[in-house]
């Protein structure tokens, strides 16, 4: 089992992928921690943090801008920061924003398209666009080359397949390309298209309303003059998720159903040609086969009770035992299942801590999985399993 | 057709009293992702068909966790009968905008001239939040005492296991959004209409869902601050799920402990196991009540399931504990 310190080697850019509720903001401030501390200059691009784990990193002031965290608050938790560590918190709008100003040829056309209800809409309301500029920043950043490493993490998507398909979905509707053709109904190109066209847009009109296509001509003329900017970016970006010295980690949870949208988002990934790092399990209770060994040939209850001297006590703790084993060998199960389908050995697991991790020692704590070699997680294995 | 399950009436009444949010026509229940919202939607479900409420769970991502909830039955874009008076269906967007456009138009062929054309797939595809809308656009339909599709079958209440609430609001919100995109016209009229279902505090209802852990308690307290704010929805229930069992006092704890420290093997790992499920019963009282503190709609809790993969008797457990 390789530790993220390997996968990481050499790379640019870290995506944290997966979907919502799987520690994947937790997992991505402490990848960057654990990449600082070996020295580099890390940043990572979160999208909102639990607020004790951005106050803790000092970012509750942050704003679209990279800050520095500052060193002395590892050293209180004995962790040696070699590195520098850096974040920010993603904000989709000022981005956008940011994305348009610089595109925009003139300073007419940045303020038609900042003014026009549509934009303001989609730039904050709508779905897509935060996954977009989340990439948008990332290139940005990579672009600057301050930076050895950049952790992202994504957005919480429903499934897997809106992240990778955001940035080609919001060009392509910025672009208008095919609408702002059908638009100039005295057109060359109408004519060309023919009557079927200017049927379907009468169809149209009918269904959504004249005033609506009206709006949205307006949005697709005041963008008109930054479309080959906006393409020439995407595709750039596109490029830079693709290029080997990015990598996408996936962040999942032990049971089925996450472990079923991890293998989903593999195969996505690998699909889409995009450079696949390893999977990160959080939550994991284990180890259950060493557990079950443990407990043959000894009378647990009896061996409690006898330690205890109280049998009602000894009941609770077995029956509580029990339980645990049964999540642990779900648990196994759902892994070993991960680990086939992948056919690969980047599975790496955190186990379930008895807190919940919201501070630098968190973070600390959940390195020494995220990083431990092979025989250190032999260690922490025997350690968790009691032995 | 999907398989049936008994329905044991019995086991469900007289556990708790029913929530009486189940007595309006439409739920919706959200949280952020991974906190059980699908296993409680099918829960209500149960509840309320078990009290003779015609009713249906409906799935809109196209993941069909309810499905897997119900044995995995193919549900898909089809209203499928679960058990007696419980249906389900998985709502595609893109079926949905079929279904939509024909209402609109009337005309099969009309409809599919238009799907065919190269204007409207584009628009279609390319309309941040469009796949939400007919979404809801569907849900509402189904909301219907007058059905607006051929035959369709009249629901006393629809429950809406919606989709994860990646930041903040955004799928309650849609209709608003779509509504101040187009001032005029027929898409601003319907997304109004949907507003106003969304809104109606006397027909509608929601519920959230949430962890006993730091983050899902914040973004609990913001997803309820948000839509009364934002949309203007009003929160009937906010269920903490996964609550562990509070199996030993601190003293007991303390012993266990010291317990663990002085021995080798089983008997130190499962000293240590009640030690661990000790203090994270108690880290969860204590988000709990910092989301009680934090909250205005009413919170009830749920117990952690220690089963491998949920199912629809987990499901059933949990509607028997629903308040």
């Amino acid at each position: 089992m390789p530790s993220v310190g390997d996968i990481l080697e050499g790379k640019d850019i870290c995506i944290c992928a997966g979907s919502g509720g799987v520690g994947k903001t937790t997992t991505s401030a402490a990848i960057a921690t654990g990449m600082a501390a070996r020295g580099l200059r890390v940043c990572v691009l979160t999208i909102d943090p639990a607020k004790r784990l951005a106050d803790s990193l000092g970012l509750e002031q942050l704003g679209n801008e990279a800050k520095r965290v500052d060193p002395s608050m590892f050293e209180a938790h004995g962790l040696e920061m070699e590195g520098e560590l850096w974040a920010m918190m993603l904000d989709a709008k000022a981005t956008f924003d940011d994305l348009v100003a610089r595109q925009a040829p003139d300073e007419e056309s940045r303020d038609r398209v900042l003014g026009n209800r549509i934009y303001q809409q989609i730039s904050s309301a709508l779905a897509g666009s935060q996954e977009y500029m989340a990439m948008e920043k990332l290139f940005e950043l990579h672009t600057e080359g301050r930076f050895d490493l950049l952790v992202l993490d994504t957005p919480p998507t429903r499934n897997a397949l809106d992240f990778l398909d955001a940035p080609r979905r919001l060009t392509q509707f910025i672009e208008g390309r095919s609408l702002r053709v059908f638009m100039r109904p005295t057109g060359l190109a109408a004519r060309v298209a023919g009557r079927g066209a200017a049927v379907a847009l009468s169809v149209l009109k009918r269904i959504v309303g004249f005033d609506l296509i009206a709006d949205l001509a307006e949005f697709f003329n005041a963008f008109s003059g930054m479309v080959e900017g906006f393409q020439a970016r995407a595709k750039r970006v596109n490029k830079l998720l693709a290029d080997r010295r990015t990598c996408f980690l996936v962040v999942c949870g032990p049971q089925g159903e996450p472990v079923d949208e991890a293998v989903y988002f593999h195969r996505k990934l690998v699909e889409a040609k995009l450079p696949f790092g390893g999977v990160i399990v959080n939550k994991v209770h284990y180890p259950a086969e060493r557990l079950r060994r443990q407990a043959d040939g000894l009378d647990l209850p009896s061996a409690l009770a006898a330690r205890l001297g109280d049998e009602d006590l000894a009941g609770r703790v077995v029956e509580n035992f029990a339980d645990y084993q049964a999540l642990a060998e779900r648990d196994a199960a759902n892994i070993e299942r991960l680990a086939r389908e992948l056919r690969s050995k980047g599975v790496i697991r955190v186990p379930y801590l008895d807190e919940d991790v919201h501070d630098i020692a968190g973070l600390t704590e959940i390195n020494r999985y995220l990083f431990a070699s092979s025989e250190e997680r032999r260690a922490l294995a025997a350690e968790l399993g009691g032995g | 057709m999907g398989r049936r399950f008994s329905c044991p009436k019995a086991k469900l009444l007289g556990i708790a009293p029913i929530p009486e949010m189940l007595d309006k026509r439409l739920v919706f229940v959200t949280g952020k992702g991974g906190v059980g919202k699908t296993t409680i939607a099918v829960a209500l479900g149960l509840r309320a068909a078990s009290e003779g409420k015609r009713t249906i769970v409906c799935e809109v991502s196209a993941q069909e966790n309810a499905s897997r909830i119900f044995d995995h039955t193919q549900v898909g874009f089809h209203e499928v009968e679960m058990e007696e008076n419980l249906w389900a269906i998985s709502i595609d967007p893109d079926e949905s905008m079929r279904e939509y456009v024909l209402l609109q138009l009337k005309v099969r062929a009309m409809r599919d001239m238009l799907f065919r054309s190269r204007i409207f797939n584009y628009l279609a595809a390319a309309t941040p939040g469009l796949k939400e809308l007919v979404t809801i656009g569907k849900i509402w339909e189904l909301a219907q005492l007058d059905r607006k599709v051929k035959q369709g079958r009249k629901y006393d209440l629809v429950i809406v296991d919606a989709p994860a609430t990646g930041h903040g609001i955004g799928f309650l919100q849609t209709p608003r959004t779509f509504a101040a995109i187009a001032r005029v016209g027929p898409i601003h009229s319907q997304a109004q209409q949907l507003d106003r279902l969304i809104t109606d505090e006397a027909h509608t209802g929601t519920a959230i869902v949430a962890l006993p852990e730091e983050m899902p308690v914040n973004e609990t307290a913001a997803l309820e601050h948000d839509l009364r704010s934002e949309v203007g929805v009003s929160v009937d229930r906010i269920y903490m799920n996964g609550l562990y069992p509070q199996r030993f006092s601190n003293e007991e704890a303390e012993r266990l402990a010291g317990l663990a420290e002085g021995e080798n093997g089983a008997i130190r790992a499962a000293a240590r196991a009640a030690v661990s499920e000790h203090d994270r019963a108690r880290s969860q009282r204590a988000q709990l009540a910092r989301l009680r503190r934090r909250v205005e709609a009413p919170v009830r809790t749920l117990p952690f399931l220690f089963e491998p993969e949920l199912g629809v008797e987990s499901a059933r457990r949990i509607a028997a504990r629903l308040a």
